[in-house]
């Protein structure tokens, strides 16, 4: 079920620089969300900025109607809804959006996150180790200070591993470096990423080296976020000798399967 | 009072209020259902349909500006004959006006689009976009010129019975002239405005901010454009008049009402509001109650004194 409602803040913190960890009260949204969702948030109740925000659903506390948000204030809209109190009410639309598709129980399963693009995957993290899944999370930031989780006292029911690219935490380079010596050792049934672009399509092509099968969450810009403007497109595999098509990030993603993407 | 009358008739499309959803901003209703009772909509307006599928331009297409968007899709659509099979079944299903949104790069587009429409169960009008700025060829190139404009209108008259309502650009010299030449060469109603051709640049990465350059603009921040659109059309011709750009509440509506247009159409604020349309009509309804109105007909060109 898809609602579109003001939900309460329950709780706004900040967990690094610009980075923010939004709870909302919102049951209906709990109660079905699945991993890989999104919202798309009302930031403000004026007309500039207009548009609501895309938000990937972080957590849900199902028992409690709560769903949490992890997210970085790049522009003007993140910077109103940062600015937000505890008990403020948002309007706020969701779940949108297609999640991942979970995998077999039991299977070894690696989550790359770059930046605030772990984000998603901390929601995905939970749900899978519930399924009885062997879960690693791989986490890459510029530096030690921005990384949105895996700092010292972040506690998750799995594995965590960190690369920064100035190897002030962590493994010192891209996380993907983290990846590959996964995918050259023990190996994965499964890969789930979402980051900025260069990273996934790193992570795509040692993939398809690898042959193993992934998932990743993608951004693009939005105008409605339910699939009506086709503002939100990325190339995906086309059909039949077309060289791509273009499919909509809000409904027929965000989640798309790492072989079916288009880069260039 | 008794309940105030919202019927509306717009060169034959029989609206039960005076609210459509602008053409590109609706998708083909499904997308909206979750939210909106699509049988309380006056009619609804379709993503704009060609002849053969289309791509559209490459992403970013969308981008904020201050109370607007610039938007370059470049008319992505799964063509006339999908349109037919797979989204018009859905919106039959419903009791609702559709009118479906054509779009071509030649004459001959235009009409074979209008004839392929004809007859076709649960099509209640066409929309003739001669207007759109994201498309190379056609598009703005007839909506700008009379002459070519009254070409396209002749062609699709004559390739079809529909009720032809015909989209003009406001990125002319004149809107009167445009809207001249078209109603002189059939046109049932008309609708304004299409959006605005403008332009955003990123100064981080310092290039524009659309892949396509160049966009057209819509949301609150055309408003004033539009309404004078409509104003001086409405003065100067006597034809039903569909009036949007930058419509977010029943008062933005009533505006275009009393500048002189018969029906309304709602685009951006449906991505701000997924409820606008809803909203709107109850606003509208609200209105006339409180202002003793007892039949919106009455307001419809109101302003003009
Ligand atoms: C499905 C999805 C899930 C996302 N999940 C998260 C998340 O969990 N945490 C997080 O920090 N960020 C997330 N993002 C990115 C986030 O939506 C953008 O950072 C945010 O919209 C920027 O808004 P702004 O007003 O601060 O920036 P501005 O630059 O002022 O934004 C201007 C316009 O661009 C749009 N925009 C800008 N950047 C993006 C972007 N990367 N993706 C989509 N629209 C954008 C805005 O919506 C707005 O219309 C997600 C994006 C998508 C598409
Ligand atoms: C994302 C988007 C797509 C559009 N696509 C079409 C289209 O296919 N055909 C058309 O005639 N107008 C199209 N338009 C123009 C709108 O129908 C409308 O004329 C314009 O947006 C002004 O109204 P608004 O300010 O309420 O959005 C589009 C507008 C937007 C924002
Ligand atoms: S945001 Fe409108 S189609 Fe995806």
């Amino acid at each position: 079920m898809v609602a579109d409602m003001p939900a309460n803040i329950v709780q706004q913190e900040q967990v690094g620089p610009g980075q923010y960890r939004l709870t909302l009260y919102a049951p209906v949204i709990a109660s079905c969300a699945v991993p890989g969702q999104f919202v798309y948030i009302r930031c403000t109740g004026s007309l500039d900025p207009m548009l609501r925000r895309p938000l990937s659903i972080h957590g849900v506390n199902r028992r409690k109607g709560e769903v949490l948000f992890l997210y970085q204030v790049v522009g003007r809209g993140t910077a109103l809804l940062a600015a937000k109190r505890n008990g403020e009410q948002l309007a706020v639309m969701g779940p949108l959006g297609r999640g991942f598709t979970l995998p077999e129980p039991g299977q070894r399963v690696v989550l790359v996150g770059g930046g605030i693009g772990v984000a998603p995957l901390v929601f995905l993290g939970h749900e899978l180790v519930q399924r009885k899944n062997q879960v690693c999370l791989l986490v890459g930031a510029r530096s030690a200070h921005q990384l949105p989780v895996g700092k010292e006292g972040y506690t998750a029911p799995f594995e965590l591993a960190v690369a920064t690219d100035d190897g002030s935490c962590g493994h010192h380079g891209p996380v993907t470096d983290l990846l590959e010596k996964i995918l050259a050792g023990e190996g994965a049934d499964m890969v789930y990423a979402c980051g900025p672009r260069h990273m996934l399509r790193q992570t795509a092509s040692l993939l398809a080296r690898f042959g193993v099968p992934g998932e990743f969450s993608l951004e693009e810009r939005m105008g409605c976020g339910v699939g009506a403007c086709l503002s939100c497109v990325c190339k995906t595999a086309g059909k039949g000798g077309e060289p791509f098509r273009y499919r909509r990030v809000c409904v027929e993603g965000p989640v798309f399967p790492a072989d079916q993407l288009v880069w260039d | 009072m008794a309940k105030p009358n919202l019927a509306v008739n717009v060169a034959g499309i029989r609206m039960k209020n005076p609210v459509t959803t602008a053409s590109g901003t609706f998708g083909f209703g499904s997308e909206y259902a979750p939210f909106v009772d699509l049988n309380r909509l006056g009619a609804i307006v379709v993503k704009g349909i060609t002849l053969l599928p289309r791509q559209g331009n490459p992403p970013p297409r969308i981008v904020e500006t201050p109370a607007g968007i610039l938007n370059a899709i470049g008319l992505q659509n799964p063509g006339v004959d999908h349109f037919i099979e797979v989204a018009l079944p859905y919106l039959r299903q419903f009791d609702l006006p559709v009118i479906v949104n054509i779009a071509g790069d030649t004459v001959e587009d235009y009409a074979a689009l209008a004839a392929r429409l004809d007859g076709v169960p649960g099509v209640a009008g066409l929309e003739v976009n001669i207007s759109c700025p994201n498309v190379k060829k056609g598009g703005l190139a007839f909506g700008a010129d009379p002459d070519s404009a009254a070409a396209v209108v002749r062609a699709v008259k004559g390739a079809t019975r529909l009720p032809v309502v015909v989209k003009l650009s406001p990125n002319v010299t004149s809107i009167v002239r445009l809207a001249e030449a078209v109603v002189e060469a059939g046109a049932d109603a008309l609708s304004m405005i299409n959006t605005l051709l403008g332009m955003a640049i990123d100064i981080r990465r310092r290039c524009p901010a659309l892949a396509n350059v160049m966009g057209g603009l819509s949301g609150p921040a055309i408003r004033p454009v539009a309404v004078r659109a409509v104003w001086q059309v409405y003065q100067a011709l006597k034809v039903p008049i569909v009036g949007m750009g930058g419509i977010v509440t029943a008062e933005d509506a009533l505006e275009f009402i009393m500048a002189g247009a018969t029906a309304v159409a709602v685009g951006t604020a449906n991505f701000i509001n997924p409820r606008a349309t809803m909203d709107i009509i109850d606003g509208i309804e609200r209105f006339l109650v409180e202002e003793g109105v007892p039949d919106i007909q009455e307001l419809i060109g109101a302003a003009h004194m």
